[in-house]
């Protein structure tokens, strides 16, 4: 049965792949970006040619109007959102001894406090409707640590706190809480990375490579599905088997 | 609209949002103790009363609420200004 999906920062890596697959899936999707509105166009058009349906929606989801703003276009262009896929991240490494204030409080803005606006403003439909999901893309760095990633790994580390909380405040609702935590996922994120760290990296997993956006985007399905209706409040690592 | 309007959509809204037995609400009912609605239902039938009511309920004045008539009686105070 086709819902209404927002995925934030939905235009490129693996949001995009999210968006994609739940495209695919047969949902309505808004692709939300903050910058990059031709990226965001560009997976509009491949869910709509693939014979889905999807809108763009520009919003910095780190800033109250602006989620409130986007909730408004969805909810008139596509109805209400009953599938929220708390994707959009930023990071801003450095050791912590050289970590500016900004730069904590930007990541920590855009990759955690957006999970709590859009959460809270998809919530209202979704308890009248008594069904929802939320998943948060999390990072295994918010599970084991990594260094130069303080703020990085403290927001995705907040996210499953923030998760798990909701889950049991809405599980008698029909909506479901998880969090989708992946390991080295070859995106532009990190593209950055140089090739001794990537080679480094593959081997650190059981699989032996990077995993694929689309790997992730097929977890994030299964949770947003139906069929998850039992499981919340989770944290399901897409990692390859990683051993850091 | 009067107490009674109030107090008659109040009930209606309880019933269809929250699935309540109808005979069960009465002013004097305790939303916890005699209808058994948890906090997260008392939060959705705030939201209902906005809505059906146009009025905006801030949540200081709504962790007050234990009756049926207490909400009743922040409507009607809403709805005066």
């Amino acid at each position: 049965m086709g819902r209404v999906a927002l995925v934030t920062g939905g235009s490129r890596g693996i949001g995009r792949a999210v968006a994609e697959r739940l495209g695919a899936a047969g949902h309505a999707v808004a692709v939300n970006y903050s910058r990059r509105a031709d990226a965001a166009d560009e997976v509009v058009r491949s869910i709509r040619s693939a014979g889905g349906s999807a809108i763009p929606v520009g919003a910095d989801v780190s800033e109250v109007e602006a989620v409130a703003a986007m909730f408004e276009t969805v909810g008139s262009e596509l109805g209400q959102v009953e599938i929220l896929i708390n994707n959009a991240g930023i990071t801003r490494d450095g050791l912590l001894l050289r970590m500016g204030e900004e730069d904590w409080d930007r990541v920590l803005a855009v990759n955690l406090k957006s999970a709590y606006m859009c959460s809270k403003a998809a919530l209202r439909s979704m308890i009248r409707g008594r069904w929802g999901r939320i998943v948060s893309i999390g990072s295994v760095s918010g599970l084991s640590g990594n260094p130069g990633q303080a703020n990085y790994a403290a927001s995705k580390a907040g996210l499953i706190g923030f998760s798990k909380s909701l889950a049991k405040e809405v599980g008698s609702r029909g909506i479901t809480v998880n969090v989708v935590a992946p390991g080295f996922i070859a995106t532009e994120m990190t593209e950055g990375l140089g090739e001794v760290a990537v080679n480094a990296a593959s081997e650190s997993t059981s699989v032996g490579r990077l995993g694929t956006p689309g790997e992730v985007a097929s977890a994030v399905e299964y949770l947003a599905a139906d069929d998850a209706s039992y499981i919340t409040g989770q944290v399901l690592v897409v990692d390859g088997g990683l051993a850091l | 609209m009067d107490r009674a309007d109030i107090e008659s959509k109040m009930t209606e809204l309880l019933v269809s949002e929250l699935g309540l037995e109808k005979e069960k609400i009465n002013p004097g009912a305790s939303f916890e103790e005699d209808l058994e609605v948890d906090s997260l239902g008392v939060v959705e039938l705030l939201m209902a009363l906005e809505d059906e009511f146009g009025v905006k309920i801030p949540d200081e004045e709504a962790e007050e609420l234990l009756t049926v008539g207490q909400a009743i009686d922040l409507v009607e105070k809403k709805l005066a200004g």
